[in-house]
């Protein structure tokens, strides 16, 4: 069972990144449309960061990841590289439960 | 897209060297799906299946995700393809962009993925763009799938990734991408409501679902002319 969900989501997951590519171009040029795709990705990044920082499973919490976002906002605030951005984020995680 | 025309050669190398730097700090996170998907249940070749056919993080994780917590495999599979959707909506937006047709946009279809995305959306020209998501999506790609075997293999020997603080990686990571697009006030409103809004459903709903529903905002948002909402 597990082998037919990863056959049908993965091929599913594919047609669904071709779809995108295969629209018309002309749908893009309805202002409505351009406005929403150009959305669509802060909507869903914020939604992420949320979620992966903020939650564990179905709770809320606030532990060190929150921390580590800070760090991130700080760095990212300086225009530091994406590499240290990460990886400096995560060692504020580690440091922090290692205290 | 604009008559600037062709991006300088520093661009091209500046595009590239951007790329690979996004590749390296992404792929290498895929060493935490594969201890997480072990964790889960799932065999070393599942694991690794998943990383090739599927290659859309978010949604890997959602899959192995509902699988650990106990749910049915399908219903995993569906929570994967409701967040793969996000996919088709960047396709539409690159579409015109990177300007590819026939048997490229096949290839070009399954590297579509949130960074390959980020990495493009901001040229200028189709050149620029290509070059973005290409370096991108194959750096991502072969790293990817290396870092997911060397995962799963390393299953539990490597300890909880939390210890490295990896968990909180993958969320500076998707700020890191967020962060350009934060521009104008209206986009950080945007922002701010789909946290609030994905945070709320987070208690009710599951795993996968408060990302679905954070989206739907931008449908109501994007119906108002942008000046109503910038003042």
């Amino acid at each position: 069972m597990t082998w037919v969900a990863i056959v049908v989501a993965g091929v599913g997951c594919y047609l669904l990144k071709l779809a995108g590519l295969s629209v018309p171009a002309r749908v893009l040029e309805r202002p409505v449309v351009a406005r929403v795709a150009d959305l669509i990705p802060v909507a869903l990044l914020a939604a992420l960061v949320a979620i992966q920082v903020f939650t564990t499973g179905q709770a809320l919490v606030l532990d060190a990841r929150a921390l580590a976002l800070s760090a991130a906002v700080a760095l990212l605030a300086l225009r530091a590289p994406f590499l240290v951005v990460v990886f400096g984020s995560a060692a504020v995680a580690a440091l922090v439960r290692l205290i | 897209m604009s008559p600037e025309a062709d991006a300088p050669l520093e661009d091209r190398r500046a595009i590239v060297r951007d790329s690979l730097g996004v590749g390296l700090a992404t792929g290498t996170y895929a060493i935490s799906f594969g201890a997480v998907s072990v964790a889960a249940g799932l065999s070393v070749p599942q694991t690794c299946a998943l990383s090739l056919l599927m290659f859309t993080g978010a949604s890997q994780f959602a899959l192995v995700g509902v699988i650990a917590s106990g749910g049915a495999p399908l219903s995993g599979a569906l929570t994967a393809l409701l967040l793969g959707t996000r996919n088709t909506l960047y396709g539409l937006r690159l579409a015109p962009l990177l300007a590819w047709t026939g048997r490229r946009r096949l290839g070009a279809a399954h590297l579509l993925i949130d960074e390959s995305t980020a990495m493009a959306v901001t040229r200028r020209t189709t050149e620029g763009a290509r070059v973005g998501f290409l370096t991108t999506g194959a750096s991502i790609f072969v790293l990817w799938n290396v870092f997911t075997l060397l995962g799963a293999i390393g299953g539990t020997a490597i300890g909880d990734p939390r210890t490295y603080g990896l968990d909180a990686a993958v969320g500076a990571a998707f700020l890191a991408l967020l962060w350009p697009r934060l521009q104008q006030r209206h986009t950080v409103l945007v922002a701010l409501l789909a946290a609030a809004v994905a945070l709320g459903m987070v208690p009710v709903t599951a795993a996968g679902i408060p990302v679905l529903v954070a989206g739907g905002v931008v449908l109501l948002v994007g119906l108002f002319p942008r000046s109503a909402v910038d003042r």
